[in-house]
């Protein structure tokens, strides 16, 4: 009998079962950034402890970090000790640091694959939810808590139960304007953001072994809106494409080598799953969310839930009353204030590339009152766009380019969302006072629909928008 | 080290509840992101649903989590997907740094339950009948002691006895007193370099 990708990597990363069904499992990379990682330092110093493996363990400053491009410029002095702490913490227990005062930072979900550290058959960890990211490629890449990140500092390992399997197609192709982020939130829509809890999404199907990389970074990065702790997608040639010649990717023999061990790895066409899920690209449309958890959405021309909708998903008004809308009002046309392009959900080049593909050179011009931000996921993104004269293209159109960071996805710099705001957002959450205003709104879209919106001042339907003629 | 096991055996949890009601009630809900710069958990408490209690109080409304008749409550008894979301640790620790010990839920976000474990809070799962029935229990009597019993796994609620379940490896964490595993983690010892170099080896 076959096994998936899943069974075969943790397998081979269990170290001993604790109690049944509880498992010692070894992490071969351990990412860290400077929000959950502090306080386990803290712990490490007080349990005169050391970090077990410092080769396998890379830290990004991402949360805290200043947009701006003035170092100092921290929302509070609390941001600024944080960031401090982290650079303290990296040198004192000798770990590689990428560094904001030496230009290298971004956030950890775009530095790591992009520096050739995430790779096939591995087990990641990181004090950060959407660790799932890193499943793009094949990994078993999942969040873990501060005490957890101690644990992993201390043992390079972790306690953790087995999850169970689900694997989603997604058949056919998608239509022109639809892009991996809606076939995201497309699947949340379907199975709930809380229909993955116990499982591993397992990502296939013929729109997803056409995704590109960054595509796929998309998609696994969302698994946890969905409620699966990891997704991953089987690696392939795209995969090793997108690995050659990387940093951290091996070289020569070890590289074939390399590849050998990863086609083992995929799941086995007779894998037993615990569930499998079948969806249709082609009725993929660009999907807006119009509540406060990712799966209340709607295609671009759809409606906000009416009561009768609502009351089968169980969802209370309040979440309307929270974002201003009435039952089953139309998606279209809802006013904006603020645009944000970035986060690790969407903040690589191609995501900036698919952009400027659609304004460069046609006069587009950001409304007025919209304050739209372009916020790079890295400072390696942020070369490759100027280098490619991107940053003229949005700086013309009126958007501000910004440096690296997590920024308005989270609020934690001096990015943020101000009272009543709505904001167009290619980040990953929806949340209440996710964007830093316990009362700002956010609607979760495409970086397409996210520039079409920011120009029109309203969400609109970017495929009309942008159509040649 | 046993020693140290025996003394952070969590048996039982008694005290007064306090019921939460809503599903998804996410981390960002529980811990804003803005609280999240501190560079330790001491003093998280004073963060713990700032905006929800907030925007209580300026619509003239009273949170649960500062309705006085709930004042010093231990066992908070929440919905569905209770602490979906963020990873953050800073919301299981600004709980328990409040004073709660416990949390019996119809379903968890598994980060947060995994953390949850990690500081010494055990959650555990009962069905939506027992919640919503303690839920109401509490809503007119909210002086009831609830009484947790891990190794039963039973809630007891003033003369009724419940159900309740955790999966068998964390309730072993929790009655051991292993349930900060760094120290079972070490004692693996070299085996975790074999399995490293192993995997290390498969990598090519
Ligand atoms: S970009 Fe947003 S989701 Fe991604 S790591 Fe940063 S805060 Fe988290």
């Amino acid at each position: 009998m076959g096994q998936t990708l899943y069974e075969k990597v943790f397998n081979r990363h269990v170290v001993r079962e604790v109690a049944p069904g509880q498992y010692q499992l070894l992490a071969d990379l351990h990412l860290l950034n400077e929000v959950s990682s502090p306080p386990a330092f803290e712990a490490l110093r007080e349990r005169g402890l050391h970090v077990r493996h410092p080769g396998l363990t890379f830290g990004s400053s991402d949360h805290s970090i200043s947009t701006s491009g003035r170092a100092d410029d921290f929302a509070d002095k609390q941001a600024a000790g944080q960031v401090a702490a982290m650079g303290r913490n990296m040198t004192d227990f000798g770990l590689t640091y990428f560094d904001p005062a030496a230009g290298e930072h971004g956030i950890i979900h775009v530095v790591g694959p992009e520096r050739g550290l995430t790779r096939p058959g591995m087990v990641i960890v990181c004090g950060d939810s959407h660790t799932s990211t890193h499943g793009a490629f094949g990994a078993i890449a999942f969040g873990i808590g501060t005490s957890q990140v101690r644990d992993v500092l201390a043992s390079q390992t972790l306690l953790m139960e087995k999850l169970k399997v689900r694997r989603i197609e997604i058949t056919g192709s998608l239509a022109p304007g639809v892009y991996a982020k809606d076939v995201a939130l497309h699947v949340i829509h379907a199975l709930g953001a809380k229909g993955g809890v116990g499982f591993a999404y397992e990502f296939a199907g013929a729109v997803v072994d056409r995704f590109s990389m960054e595509e796929r970074m998309t998609l696994c990065n969302l698994a946890i809106e969905a409620g699966a702790r990891c997704g991953y997608v089987n690696p392939d040639r795209t995969t090793y494409e997108y690995l050659h010649g990387r940093d951290h990717a091996p070289r020569g023999a070890a590289w074939d080598r390399a590849v050998a061990a990863w086609e083992q790895v995929r799941s086995d066409a007779d894998a037993v799953y615990d569930d499998v899920v079948t969806l249709d690209g082609d009725a993929i449309a660009p999907m807006v969310t119009w509540g406060t958890s990712p799966d209340q959405s709607a295609p671009v021309d759809g409606h906000v839930a009416d009561a009768a909708t609502a009351a089968e998903h169980g969802w209370t008004d309040d979440v309307l009353d929270f974002m201003g809308f009435g039952p089953g009002q139309p998606v279209l046309g809802t006013r904006i204030d603020v645009a944000f392009l970035g986060s690790c959900t969407n903040g690589r080049l191609s995501d900036f590339v698919a952009v400027a593909e659609q304004i460069r050179d046609r006069g587009f011009r950001v409304a007025p009152h919209v304050r739209a931000l372009v916020v790079p996921g890295s400072q390696r993104v942020r070369a490759a766009m100027v280098a490619a004269g991107l940053d003229r293209v949005f700086a013309d159109a009126g958007f501000e380019v910004r440096d690296a960071g997590c920024s308005l996805c989270c609020g934690m710099n001096a990015d943020r969302l101000t009272a009543r705001e709505v904001c167009a957002s290619s980040s990953n959450r929806n949340f209440r006072g996710r964007q830093g205003s316990p009362t700002g709104r956010t609607l979760l879209m495409s970086p397409v629909m996210v520039a079409a919106a920011a120009i029109a001042g309203e969400v609109t339907d970017a495929r009309q928008l942008f159509a040649r003629t | 080290m046993a020693n140290q096991a025996n003394d952070r055996r969590i048996l039982r949890v008694a005290g007064r509840g306090l019921a939460l009601r809503g599903d998804d009630i996410d981390t960002d809900q529980i811990l804003p992101a803005r609280f999240l710069t501190a560079v330790t958990f001491r003093g998280m408490e004073a963060h713990v649903f700032a905006d929800a209690r907030a925007a209580a109080a300026a619509a003239g409304a009273v949170h649960p989590l500062d309705d006085p008749r709930s004042a010093g409550a231990r066992l908070l008894v929440v919905n569905r997907n209770f602490g979906c979301g963020s990873s953050r640790e800073h919301a299981p620790q600004g709980l328990h740094r409040s004073g709660i010990a416990a949390i019996i839920g119809e379903s968890f976000g598994e980060i947060f339950a995994g953390n949850c474990v990690a500081v010494g809070m055990p959650c555990v799962q009962a069905d939506a009948e027992t919640i919503a029935a303690l839920q109401d229990l509490l809503g007119t009597a909210p002086q009831t002691v609830l009484s947790l019993d891990l190794e039963q796994r039973t809630l007891t609620a003033g003369d009724r006895v419940f159900p309740v379940s955790l999966a068998a490896g964390r309730q072993r964490q929790f009655v051991d007193g292993t349930w900060d595993p760094t120290a079972v983690l070490l004692a693996a010892g070299p085996a975790i370099e074999q399995t490293l170099a192993e995997v290390q080896a498969f990598q090519g």
